[in-house]
């Protein structure tokens, strides 16, 4: 070790505080950046080595029932390389330890796997046998939530009879890594399940022997999808095809998708704010550094140090803060990396989910942290690089102070020799004051951004559950009725209201883009599920034309007054070009509604609906449960309350932990930027505080100065870096939004508060640790060398 | 003491012109100047006469307006960056009158310094022995008084062997007693490994432990005076 790497050493043993807070930040920017790629990584390559071994299919199709020859004239369709047919079915479930009833998906499987495409992974028990009656596998995830393992049984209503059905297996599906109730946001275990049973039993129970409803598809390699799809649809459009679909619109496999893409915009977003805010540290911490050692720089270069050798000692300086900062980074990356890969697995079923640290994210976060760190001391080395030794060797000349503006406009009488002391120096050195600015707005920014979540999800709640829906329960019909079963329904016990709606499969297109979509025929003006636009106010059916929500609008590329192609998929399938009436507020998946006159005019049928939404007397609703339950007649039932509360203990936890990482990683920002820019400004001033402390200066009156130009800087700092803040959020939900969920920038006052809260505390505490510096100044010591 | 036979530094015609904001200030106006092996010369003037001016160009760290300074056979206003910082590092000792020790490493890593980089150097215990300061090794230079840290930079220029050593003020900053101290180490090493030294000063009570006085004022040569009987440093008061 030579001596140059001695002095490095224990110039960052002297400086540790400040580099340590620059170590702090680029640790979280590291770990955000090593987390969100390694997780990535590793739920990408869990899903395609689940999808390659599990056989994901590439195309989905839902019909009505066509005969089971239709199958090889889907198998002979060019580009098609397997075709796998079945029945598949939502039922009413009646789950012993739940009041309100569950919904069941069944899936039929032939009798022996290999099924072709789906395959089911079982995690215990055994596959349902031919010979023994009503055994299913159960998905792991309704199981876990009631507890049940092979040999429980859960009641479901099939076809109007109740039926026992034996678990004897808890099993997975790649279709299902993301199990969710179609249109659901999250996953609802308790009270959805998918059940897979042999095609044997499932299909007689249906009047399906012969015959069958879904399709699975997988592609040869370099087929065209859309042109399988279009066939797919030609042939299964006489049996009341639904429209096929790609791995694009399969509900898992979206979520997973949004999921990685979120992932990916969460390796790139925060790391950038983090490492931003390094280099703004080590630019702060480095440039003073040089200043004070410019002797010491001057007298290396008279022995014979080449300018590269200074250059480089420094570099390596803030190299090993690079270096600290991302051991410490990829530590907290591969932790926190840890931490979600276990959220996941609560959302996401694989058969083996394992967090892996992806070398190519610690190599990048690595890169991330160097770059930022030698971006960030480029102008300090530069100078000391650069710095001519004869005049180094010289003091610098006094700095040139002028009158301020404020004194010129003749108010300096307002402000004691201290106060003007402050404001000469922020006024002669206006970039630094604007940096120290800037650093601390930023840091207001990341806190305000970082408790947006908070407000969005609140308000996303509220919009959901009581701005637009407005009902207890909805429930659907197993087969479209009159208007009479609204009336046997509001007769059900504890039924306060009812209103109807009719719900249809459909495809809507514009251009070249489409989108499987069911419409909603809505009455017009309706009072319990209602409809609004993107200021909260409720919007009324229009006579003619369709309502699309945001997210869908989006998808497709049109907005209101464009025209789309409405394609039912149901009945004598009408084709229509309808305008789009009004684009509507939505948060979670995609709709579109209808005035359920219309919908029904254009279906050429009666009045007829799909279902209704009641209001309930929470006091009746057990009573309301039971008859439900053995109600054959309706097919779904779905409680809000049950979804809200779900969607409290799912997203409520998660959303908890991710603020408070936001606020730490929040924290340390503020915290590094304004305690690094309160030690600098001391530091060049301890000589000039010194010496006001030996012309009679009072300890508080000397770092008085100090404290009161933090206090200025912090107090003009943080109006702009709430406002900053706003718009990071709003960038930020804007690119964040999926075709699943988008997230409501929605910055409360509790939020801002918050932010200036964590600025004042944290200016609070740095001033502290400034004031004990200047009261222990040692006043000979300071003047011994020079200013 | 016969006149040296070889001349380390040849200057001719050195003036220096800084810019000052508006104010030019002419710190050289025109010297010529030639400093010989094992001489030891003192550079008398007062503040602003061009002295420091003088040794920062003789010494490579800044460069003359006009005029040219020979090195042996070559001519150091010619070199460019990269050379003139081979020169320091091989052939030049500085002394400065605020020591410039590296206040975060001990006496002997101060030496250190410098002998990392030199091509045959002393190793630093040695070169403190010089000085008289081998037991101060590892003392930073906080623990260390004034004459002492002047003496530990003495020994740090004095390290790497060098051919010319160019002090500024080295006793600028220190009382007699520990000056005498100081420009003792100064002449033992110029009398015992012969390397010549060029000393500023505006102490005129110094000029007798010189070879050669050169007085400058103005930034021109005043005068330049031969010492035929050389002072010790102990005989010296002021």
């Amino acid at each position: 070790m030579t001596a140059l790497h001695t002095k490095l050493l224990r110039d960052l043993a002297r400086m540790w505080t400040q580099l340590l807070a620059a170590a702090l930040v680029m640790a979280c920017g590291v770990g955000m950046l090593t987390m969100a790629v390694s997780t990535h990584s590793s739920l990408a390559a869990a899903r395609d080595r689940y999808y390659e071994r599990y056989r994901f299919p590439d195309v989905f199709a839902h019909l009505k029932r066509a005969p089971a020859h239709l199958r090889d004239r889907l198998a002979e369709i060019p580009g098609v390389a397997r075709v796998v047919t079945r029945v598949v079915a939502e039922v009413n479930l009646d789950v012993p330890d739940l009041p309100e009833p569950a919904i069941g998906r069944l899936i039929s499987v032939p009798d022996r796997p290999p099924y072709g495409l789906g395959e089911l992974h079982l995690r215990r028990g055994r596959l349902p046998e031919p010979g023994h009656d009503s055994e299913v596998v159960a998905s792991e995830g309704f199981a876990e939530a009631h507890g049940f393992g092979p040999g429980a049984t859960v009641n479901a209503v099939i076809n109007g009879r109740l039926r026992k059905l034996t678990i004897v297996g808890i099993g997975l599906s790649p279709e299902y890594v993301y199990q969710v109730r179609p249109g659901d946001a999250l996953p609802d275990d308790r009270r959805y399940g998918v059940f897979w049973m042999l095609y044997r039993e499932l299909a007689p129970a249906f009047d399906m022997d012969g015959a069958f409803n879904d399709i699975a598809i997988a592609l040869t390699p370099g087929a065209t999808e859309a042109a399988v799809i279009a066939r797919t649809d030609r042939l299964t459009e006489p049996y009341g095809g639904q429209g096929a679909y790609g791995v694009r619109e399969q509900t898992s496999d979206q979520f997973l998708r949004n999921e990685l893409d979120q992932l990916r915009i969460m390796s790139i977003f925060p790391p950038t704010v983090f490492m931003s805010a390094t280099a703004f540290i080590l630019n702060i911490v480095f440039s003073r550094l040089v200043r004070t050692q410019r002797e010491q720089v001057a007298a290396l270069k008279a022995f014979g140090y080449t300018s590269a050798a200074i250059a480089v000692h420094y570099l390596q300086m803030a190299l090993l803060v690079a270096a600290i900062g991302s051991a410490l980074g990829v530590l907290i990356g591969w932790l926190l990396g840890l931490h979600l890969t276990g959220m996941y697995t609560r959302f996401y079923r694989f058969p083996a989910f394992a967090f892996t640290l992806d070398p190519r994210a610690v190599l990048l976060a690595i890169s991330a942290a160097s770059g930022a760190a030698i971006l960030g001391t480029l102008g300090a080395v530069g100078r000391a690089a650069a710095l001519p030794p004869a005049q180094a060797m010289r003091p610098e000349a006094p700095a040139d102070y002028r009158r301020t503006v404020v004194e010129r406009l003749g108010v300096q009488r307002a402000f004691g020799p201290s106060g003007r002391m402050v404001l000469r120096h922020l006024e002669r050195q206006p970039v630094r004051a604007l940096l120290s600015l800037t650093g601390i707005s930023l840091a207001a920014a990341v806190l305000v951004v970082g408790g947006f979540m908070q407000g969005s999800i609140d308000y996303l709640m509220d919009f959901m559950f009581f701005t637009t829906q407005r009902q207890d329960m909805t429930i659907t019909f197993t087969n479209p009725a009159s208007p009479s079963a609204a009336d046997e329904a509001a007769r059900l016990p504890g039924v306060l209201a009812t209103e109807t709606f009719r719900a249809i499969p459909a495809r809507i297109r514009a251009g070249p883009r489409s989108r499987l979509q069911g419409v909603i025929g809505l009455p017009a003006e309706p009072a319990l599920n209602r409809v609004v636009d993107e200021r909260g106010r409720p919007v009324r059916m229009p006579g003619e034309g369709v309502l699309l929500s945001a997210i869908l609008a989006d998808l497709l590329g049109v907005r209101a007054g464009d025209t789309v192609t409405l394609e039912v998929l149901e009945g004598q399938r009408p084709v229509t070009t309808i305008p789009v009436a009004a684009v509507v507020q939505s948060y979670i998946g995609t709709a579109a509604y209808m005035d359920a006159a219309a919908l029904n005019r254009l279906l050429r049928e009666g009045p007829v609906i799909s279902g209704a939404y009641l209001r309930v007397d929470p006091a009746a609703s057990g009573a309301l449960y039971a008859t439900l339950k053995q109600t054959p007649a309706v097919a779904s039932v779905t409680v809000k309350q049950a979804a809200l509360q779900s969607f409290r203990d799912t997203i409520a936890g998660n959303i908890l932990q991710m603020r408070l990482f936001n606020v730490i990683f929040a924290g340390i920002i503020a915290f590094g930027v304004i305690y690094n820019s309160a030690r600098v400004s001391f530091a060049e001033r301890a000589h000039e505080l010194a010496t006001l402390r030996i012309l009679g200066f009072r300890r508080a009156e000397a770092s008085g100065i100090l404290l009161g130009e933090l206090a200025v800087l912090t107090i003009l700092a943080i109006p702009p870096g709430l406002l900053l803040g706003r718009t990071l959020a709003h960038i930020l939900s804007n690119i964040m939004g999926g075709e699943t969920i988008r997230i409501p920038a929605v910055v409360t006052p509790a939020s801002y508060a918050f932010a200036v809260t964590v600025i004042i505390a944290a200016a609070i505490i740095s001033g502290l640790v400034v004031r004990r510096a200047v009261d222990t100044l040692n006043l000979v010591e300071v003047l011994k060398t020079k200013g | 003491m016969p006149a040296p036979a070889r001349a380390v530094f040849e200057a001719r015609g050195l003036t220096k012109t800084y810019h000052m904001g508006d104010v030019a200030v002419q710190a050289l106006r025109g010297v010529d100047l030639d400093l010989y092996a094992g001489e030891f010369v003192v550079l008398l003037g007062p503040s602003g006469s061009g002295k420091s001016t003088l040794l920062n160009i003789l010494g490579g760290l800044d460069a003359p307006t006009s005029g040219t300074v020979r090195y042996g056979d070559r001519d150091l206003t010619r070199f460019d960056d990269a050379e003139l910082t081979r020169y320091r590092r091989e052939h030049i000792g500085f002394v400065f009158q605020f020591y410039n020790l590296i206040p975060s490493l001990t006496a002997a890593e101060n030496i250190a310094l410098v002998t990392d980089i030199a091509r045959d150097p002393m190793p630093p215990r040695e070169a403190l022995d010089l000085v008289g300061l081998r037991e101060r090794a590892d003392h930073f230079p906080s623990q260390l008084s004034g004459g002492e840290q002047q003496r530990v930079a003495i020994a740090r220029a004095v390290a790497k062997r060098p051919d010319v050593l160019l002090c500024d003020e080295p006793t600028g900053a220190l009382d007699v007693a520990t000056g005498v101290m100081v420009l003792e180490a100064l002449t033992r090493i110029n009398r015992d490994l012969g390397t010549a030294a060029a000393v500023i000063t505006h102490n005129a009570v110094i000029a007798s432990i010189a070879d050669r006085v050169v007085a400058l004022s103005g930034g021109r040569i005043a005068s330049v005076h031969r010492n035929e009987h050389k002072a010790r440093p102990s005989d010296l008061t002021w």
